[in-house]
This record gives C-alpha cells, sequence and structure tokens, in this order.
C-alpha cells in the first residue's frame, strides 16, 4: 500500500509537478479546442495562448509568493 | 523535418534524465564501491526493459488521435511544468541546478551511512533507484513521443543517443557532469516539450494547423518567445541585471 503510494506520488510529481492550476488550465483548453473542432471551429491559435496565459499566471504568482 | 526534430528532442529530454542518474551512480560507485553500484544498475535497467516491452507494443494497437490527444495533453502538462522551472531558474527566482553540489551532497550522505559489507545493499539500492526513477522518465519520454508519431524506433535512437554521449563523457570525467549546461538543457527540453505538446493535443482535438507539420516550427518559435518574455519580465520585477540561463 505504502509503495503504491509512493508510486502515485513519484507520478504526480513528475506530470503535475509544482502547480496543479497548470495541469487543470491544460486540460480544461483542450476540452475546449476539442468542442470547438467538433463544431467546425478550427481555433488552432487558442491552445498556445493559452499555455502562454497559463505560464505567466503561474510565473507571476510564483513571484509574488517568493518576493513576500 | 518532424522526425529530425522528435528525435532531437527525445536526445536533449533523455540526456538531462540520463545526467541526473549518473551523478546519482557515480556518487555511490566511488564511496561504496563500483560492484554493489553496478549490480544495481542493472537490476534497474532489466526493470525498465520489461516495462517498455510491457507499454511500448499496446500503444500501437490505440487510434492515433486519441493517441495524440492524450498524450499530447500529458507532454503538455509536463513540459510546461519544466519550462515553469526553467523560467523561474533563468529568472533568479529558483535555485540553479548543480549537478557538482548534488554529487558533493550524495557522496557526504554516502559516506555518513558507514562501514560497507561485501554485498552494499545501500549502495545497491541508491544506484537502482537513481536509474530506475530516471530511467523511468526516458521511457515516458520515449513511449509517448514515439508512440504519438507512431515511431517508437526514433525516439529510441534519440534516447540511445543520449545514452552513449553521457556514457562517454562520464567516462572521460569520470565524475559528474558539471560541464554540461543543464540549466540551458533543461530551458531546451521545456520548450521542446511543451511546443509537442501543444502540436499532437491540438491535432488530436481535431484541429487543422495551418501549414500542417510546418506550424511546429512556428509553435517553436512562439514558446520561446513566450518563455524569454516571463524570463525578462521576472527579471525585471526583481531587478537582477545578470543573465542566468546556464
Amino acid at each position: 500500500m505504502k509503495w503504491l503510494a509512493q508510486f502515485g506520488k513519484f507520478w504526480y510529481d513528475f506530470i503535475i509537478g509544482d502547480d496543479w492550476r497548470i495541469a487543470v488550465g491544460v486540460v480544461a483548453t483542450v476540452a475546449g479546442v476539442y468542442v470547438a473542432a467538433h463544431h467546425d471551429h478550427d481555433w488552432w491559435w487558442l491552445l498556445p495562448l493559452a499555455v502562454a496565459l497559463l505560464l505567466a499566471v503561474s510565473i507571476t504568482h510564483e513571484m509574488r509568493r517568493r518576493l513576500r | 523535418m518532424h522526425s529530425v526534430l522528435l528525435v532531437v528532442a527525445a536526445f536533449l529530454a533523455c540526456t538531462v534524465e540520463m545526467v541526473e542518474a549518473l551523478t546519482i551512480v557515480l556518487a555511490v560507485a566511488v564511496t561504496r564501491g563500483w560492484r554493489s553500484a553496478g549490480w544495481g544498475v542493472a537490476a534497474a535497467l532489466g526493470g525498465l526493459v520489461v516495462i517498455v516491452a510491457a507499454l511500448g507494443p499496446a500503444l500501437a494497437h490505440l487510434p492515433i488521435d486519441a493517441l495524440r490527444l492524450v498524450v499530447g495533453t500529458v507532454l503538455l502538462v509536463f513540459g510546461l511544468q519544466w519550462l515553469r522551472k526553467a523560467v523561474l531558474r533563468a529568472s533568479g527566482l529558483k535555485a540553479l541546478h548543480d549537478e557538482e553540489a548534488i554529487y558533493e551532497a550524495e557522496v557526504a550522505s554516502l559516506r555518513a551511512s558507514g562501514e560497507r559489507a561485501k554485498q552494499d545493499w545501500y549502495a545497491f539500492t541508491v544506484a537502482f533507484k537513481g536509474v530506475f526513477l530516471e530511467g523511468l522518465e526516458v521511457a515516458f519520454i520515449v513511449v509517448t513521443f514515439g508512440g504519438t508519431q507512431r515511431n517508437v524506433g526514433l525516439a529510441a535512437i534519440g534516447a540511445a543517443a543520449a545514452l552513449v554521449v553521457v556514457l562517454i563523457a562520464g567516462t572521460i570525467m569520470h565524475a559528474p557532469l558539471t560541464r554540461v549546461p543543464e540549466n540551458t538543457l533543461k530551458f531546451g527540453v521545456g520548450v521542446m516539450l511543451t511546443s509537442f505538446g501543444i502540436f499532437w493535443s491540438a491535432e488530436g482535438a481535431g484541429i487543422n494547423w495551418p501549414g500542417a507539420d510546418a506550424s511546429l516550427l512556428a509553435v517553436i518559435a512562439f514558446v520561446v518567445v513566450v518563455a524569454f518574455g516571463l524570463v525578462a519580465l521576472a527579471r525585471r520585477a526583481q531587478a537582477i541585471p545578470e543573465v542566468a540561463t546556464s
């Protein structure tokens, strides 16, 4: 059981890492792109834009936290 | 072009993981002896072969769009975390990853852990853990990169090239690979993983990129601009004048 928890923590740290909001934001945006694409909207620009915003928000949050 | 970028991305990402594994193995071997450390490395490599052999072929049976959607999304989350850390390091908000300091800390900890036995289980375990965990990350990169392009072999070539380069460099230096500009490398890997993640997850979701595969270059350029822009902004916010991407 302990091994399973450690295994799960390894993958969480490995993929999700320090800021879970990035993971939530990416999944929500990809879901939005999927829905748009299946309604004939070729919104190819949405994901790069969301990535830039998510990274900026995460860096700003970390910067405020460290400089506080 | 796409294939070349795939090999380069796999090579860079695997190099970073292998440098970390080699640092741990060298620290163990130098302080506790090569025999037990060698067994640890061999056992870890055996375990990794079993995992890759079990997971790799399974990917070939999945529909390509679903595979790109899932793997691209995971890669994007994973790549963004990597890029986030690289931006924080480059802007001075996070300490630079120092292989030499890690090596020294590992050596001190191993020396403090007591006398060596004939079969040194401590050395075995530390070497096993280092190689297995870093190797698992290499396997993840090879399987996801390769699986999404239906070409695990190409990603494996990148990983194999990384292994050869890191082993040769490690043998020559016989010390932690402090001369490898690891933080610069991590910045590059973060950019590549994020770019591939954006490209594949959008493609898997049903998006048609303008310019098809060529747009991957534009995505990479965009991610580079965003990352450097954030480094510049973060530095300005802290008034740190020195450039520290390496």
